[in-house]
């Protein structure tokens, strides 16, 4: 089924009139499908305000995606789809956060999980896999690996560790 | 029986070494725990099921690992499970046995790169008797490397080997 185009500017010059410039960034068209870039500290009241808003209506949200982009870039990416189930509409919003450095506090973002149910999950995946915190979580554990677990694999420069209670975690033989 | 009752007269004596008898009746009924973990599974299940019906070698599997003679590792073993097949082996009563089925447990699989989630293999867990290669084995696999198993319980002996023990005991004995 072809989905109808997000009408994307219109959503951009609505959200931008309420909100401004500093909150709603811009827009990223090469994302499929079309993406608004928010200021992390303002996901919140922006998902809620698309979820509200009777000519936005984002009911569902489909996907919570994060992203390294590696030491060198020095970012952190968190990608929401949504779906607006009566208008058939979708959109992605895209928050970039600063990567924090060995020996930092992880980075923070507000949590969407009071507004979609589904983020609860997500979220929680994200904070396993990319180490992101997810403020204002009901329940922020590990989703996947085990909650002692150290680090975050899908960090670029992930190093696992050596043994996990007693297991000799590489491939290659454990060198004694 | 129909045909070998045939052979007996009535009341008939069978003549046979303890360790054969108790061997025999060991490895004719080879109880494995019930442990599909993956896709694996599947094929453990095809192989119970009518098609190739283990029953027809004693094999039937048991909800529980007291219960059991054999753990059949179907599938990838995550730290995550670890913790939990070691605690399940060790409730088992001895002797007891393992095969490990598939190339996950043989030695991670598919995922012995970049599956930071798995252990690659079984047997850094628990120990194991026999590995069935494949991704995944087929029934006549898993059948096969259950006859090699039955093939190495024919070979061994629980009876003590009281002959050397008096002997260990008679060296102990003598002065150094
Ligand atoms: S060996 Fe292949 S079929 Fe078996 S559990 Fe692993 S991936 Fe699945």
């Amino acid at each position: 089924m072809s989905t109808t185009s997000a009408p994307i500017d219109q959503l951009h010059a609505r959200l931008l009139e309420r909100f401004g410039p500093e909150v709603i960034l811009g827009t990223d068209l090469s994302c499929s499908p079309a993406a608004l870039l928010v200021a992390p500290a303002a996901i919140e009241g922006v998902c809620r305000q698309l979820y509200e808003d009777e000519q936005s209506y984002f009911d569902l949200l489909s996907c919570i995606t994060g992203l390294d982009g590696g030491p060198e870039a020095g970012t952190l990416e968190v990608i929401y789809s949504l779906y607006s189930i009566p208008y058939h509409t979708h959109l992605s919003l895209k928050v970039v956060l600063p990567r924090n450095g060995e020996g930092e506090p992880l980075p923070e973002l507000a949590s969407v999980s009071s507004i979609w149910q589904t983020a609860n999950w997500h979220e929680r995946e994200v904070f396993d896999l990319l180490g992101i915190r997810f403020s204002g979580h009901p329940d922020l554990r590990r989703i996947l690996l085990p909650a002692d677990w150290q680090g975050h694999p899908l960090r670029k420069d992930y190093k696992e560790q050596e043994y996990y209670h007693g297991i000799w975690v590489r491939y290659e033989n454990e060198r004694l | 029986m129909g045909l070998l009752d045939q052979q007996f007269n009535q009341g008939g004596i069978l003549i046979s070494r303890v360790d054969e008898l108790v061997n025999w009746a060991r490895l004719s009924s080879l109880w494995p725990m019930g442990f599909g973990i993956a896709c694996c599974a599947i094929e453990m299940m095809g192989a119970y099921a009518s098609q190739y019906d283990l029953d027809r070698i004693g094999v039937f599997p048991r909800p529980s690992p007291r219960q059991s003679d054999v753990m059949i590792v179907a599938g990838t073993v995550t730290f995550k499970m670890a913790d939990r097949l070691r605690r399940l082996y060790e409730q088992m009563p001895e002797p007891r046995y393992v095969i490990s089925m598939g190339s996950c447990s043989n030695c991670g699989g598919p995922y012995w790169q970049w599956g930071y989630h798995v252990v690659k293999g079984v047997d850094r867990i628990v120990p194991v008797d026999v590995y069935v290669p494949g991704c995944p084995p087929r029934p006549e696999s898993l059948i096969g490397g259950i006859l090699k198993l039955q093939e190495k319980i024919r070979r061994e002996s629980l009876m003590t080997p009281v002959a050397l023990e008096r002997l260990i005991a008679k060296k102990k004995g003598q002065p150094a």
